[in-house]
């Protein structure tokens, strides 16, 4: 009998019962969370149970989520049940002040650079892994580059903010005020002008 | 120190004998990129290993972030260079798969085709670089002559050789021309008789044979718990092909097998990639003729109707308002992506590909990551050299068929 979403959920209930949560099916895709105390346990009993058999970790990653205040880093497990060919996605979510999750290196090796991937960009703190350290970048760096709070761009940028890529923004193109820098150049450009009316051009003072 | 000297007894407390640590890399000409291994040595043996991934990565998911879909393209050029169209392909599926577009049978029959001259290019150049890392240097100059036809069909296709961009959301940007399916015939003509050769060379070649044959071996149990795919997975043993197990781009209608090994040694690895290049010519040949076959309209198509998300004819954008407005609104990154979260995977050139794209229903991805099939089997290079000699660290290493690109991101 070939293994279907509805038969997984309910293994997954009858085993944790309100633990799991927020059953979705996205293209397909059974996608449920646990609370991350929980991680080890759903990883373990979906590895070992004898019908679900979950025992290829395809992917491990982390999604940032500002606005969910207390729960901000989700880290999405991918599994594969290669037998049946089932593929699954579980998340756990954490507090981004603590962001503590039990490794799941134990269980499947791979697991062990895709965690120090997803602490090098996140901060996600996978307590256990063996060698929990800096993978992509330099040991020295001091923040985690992906959170959503780290911009990719100068925002002084006025051609291309968060306004054009639909997600709000603010640079006057409504209601709002103008932003300071815009007004700094021209600014500048004022003093220097009355510096030289002044007299005062380092320009001219070194002829 | 001459041989003649009496071997005098160290002093009691001093060392006898000591492990040697060694940097491998990180410009070695054979590790092929820029990877740092630091080993510690016994003599020749290795007795424990700790690679690095190298400082590689160019934040192409955080640069996807602020980026229409039809701009993310190229950046999946740069992860496993060696068969970009496979990457374009595979985020081209992506977005559909989020979109929900469908496309006429010809457009994913020319998708297989290109794909599958892909994946010989890469294991073209993995198994003859597997020849130069043993110090046969003849096979991989002899083969590059076919690479180099396969980047002449990408050519005539997309304009542009190693980082393709090839195709766009839908569909091709172009049809293929006549010089390119005239290309494709003299490959599928020539090429099965060089591939032979090829395989005479190495195959049963004695020398070739004693330096791979249980060499940097894997148990699939350990393959699997590394999270091994593709030809390397395949060679310990493990029959998984996202192609037969999660069908994408009409794979269900070709015939084809695959190839498995029993070791998991360099030796399986080369045989499984060789066997592989022969199904991909089994399934081109089979593409080809079902293009060949197409009739009326069908013949013709190579694009799905989506103006949303496939620009305009420029003939069109100069005549048509409507074809104006969508030229405008793809080009300046206007068009919302519905919400959603999507995976979707491939078989690279290196195992399965894949990319997992959440959109919050903005103009670009919230979050988009790539599985690179590299970077998390490379974690068992240690295991699979610990013990071995120096010099079989290296063609491991070959015969991994390690990409630089798809270590980073």
């Amino acid at each position: 009998m070939a293994l279907t979403n509805e038969t997984i959920k309910q293994r997954l209930v009858e085993k944790f019962g309100e633990q799991v949560s927020g059953f979705e099916e996205p293209y397909g895709m059974l996608t449920f969370e646990a609370p991350k105390e929980f991680n080890l346990k759903v990883l373990n009993f979906l590895y070992d149970d004898a019908e679900l058999k979950f025992r290829f970790l395809t992917d491990l990653t982390v999604v940032h989520y500002p606005a969910y205040i207390g729960r901000e880093l989700a880290v999405v497990y991918h599994l594969h049940n290669m037998i049946d060919n089932v593929r699954i996605r579980f998340k756990v979510f954490t507090d981004i002040n603590q962001p503590d999750v039990y490794t799941a290196s134990g269980l499947f090796s791979s697991a062990n650079w895709q965690e120090r991937e997803a602490y090098d960009f996140f901060g996600v703190n996978f307590v256990g892994h063996p060698n929990l350290k800096r993978i992509m970048n330099v040991d020295e760096m001091d923040y985690f580059p992906m959170r959503k709070e780290y911009p990719l761009e100068d925002q002084t940028r006025v051609d291309k903010d968060d306004e054009m890529f639909g997600r709000g923004g603010g640079l006057g193109f409504g209601n709002e005020p103008t932003p300071d820098h815009r007004h700094t150049i021209a600014e500048e450009d004022k003093k220097a002008e009355q510096e030289i009316l002044n007299g005062n051009d380092k320009d001219a003072q070194l002829n | 120190m001459t041989t003649t000297e009496k071997h005098i007894p160290l002093p009691e407390g001093s060392i006898e004998r000591e492990t040697t640590r060694i940097n491998l890399g990180p410009t070695h000409p054979a590790t092929h990129g820029v990877f740092q291994n630091i080993l510690e040595l016994d003599g020749e043996t290795i007795v424990s290993a700790e690679q690095t991934v190298g400082y590689i990565h160019r934040a192409f998911e955080k640069i996807a972030e602020r980026r229409p879909l039809y701009q993310i393209t190229p950046l999946t050029d740069r992860l496993n260079y060696c068969s970009a169209p496979i990457n374009n392909m595979g985020w081209h599926m992506t977005c559909e798969k989020l979109l929900g577009i469908q496309l006429p049978k010809r457009v994913e029959y020319l998708r297989v085709i290109i794909m599958e001259l892909a994946r010989i290019a890469d294991h073209l150049i993995c198994n003859s670089v597997i020849g130069v890392d043993t110090g046969a240097f003849t096979g991989f100059l002899y083969v590059m002559q076919y690479r180099e036809l396969i980047y002449e069909i990408w050519e005539e296709v997309c304009g542009s050789r190693l980082t393709t961009n090839i195709g766009r959301i839908g569909g091709f940007e172009r049809d293929f021309n006549n010089i390119a399916f005239s290309k494709l015939e003299r490959f599928l003509n020539e090429y099965p008789d060089v591939l032979k050769e090829f395989e005479n060379l190495f195959v049963r070649n004695r020398i070739f044979m004693e330096r791979t044959i249980g060499t940097g071996p894997i148990s699939a149990e350990r393959a699997l718990n590394y999270g091994f795919t593709g030809p390397n997975l395949r060679a310990a043993g493990v029959d998984y092909d996202v192609r037969v197990h999660s069908p994408y781009s009409s794979y269900q209608d070709f015939e084809f097998d695959i190839p498995t090994g029993t070791t998991g040694d360099t030796y399986d690895r080369f045989l499984v990639r060789n066997q592989e290049m022969w199904q991909s010519l089994r399934i081109i040949e089979q593409a080809y003729k079902k293009i060949q076959e197409m009739k009326g309209e069908e013949a013709t198509v190579f694009h799905a109707d989506v103006p949303e998300y496939y620009l305009p004819e420029k003939k069109d954008v100069y005549t048509k308002m409507e074809a104006l407005i969508y030229h405008f609104k793809i080009i300046m990154g206007e068009i919302d992506i519905p919400p959603g979260e999507v995976y979707h995977s491939v078989e690279g050139g290196n195992g399965e590909l894949g990319f997992y794209l959440i959109s919050d229903g903005g103009r670009s991805p919230y979050r988009l990551h790539f599985r690179r099939p590299c970077f998390i089997y490379y974690q068992a290079y240690e295991e699979m050299i610990k013990g071995g000699m120096l010099s079989d660290a290296i063609i491991v290493m070959s015969s991994l068929n390690l990409i630089a690109g798809e270590m980073g991101g």
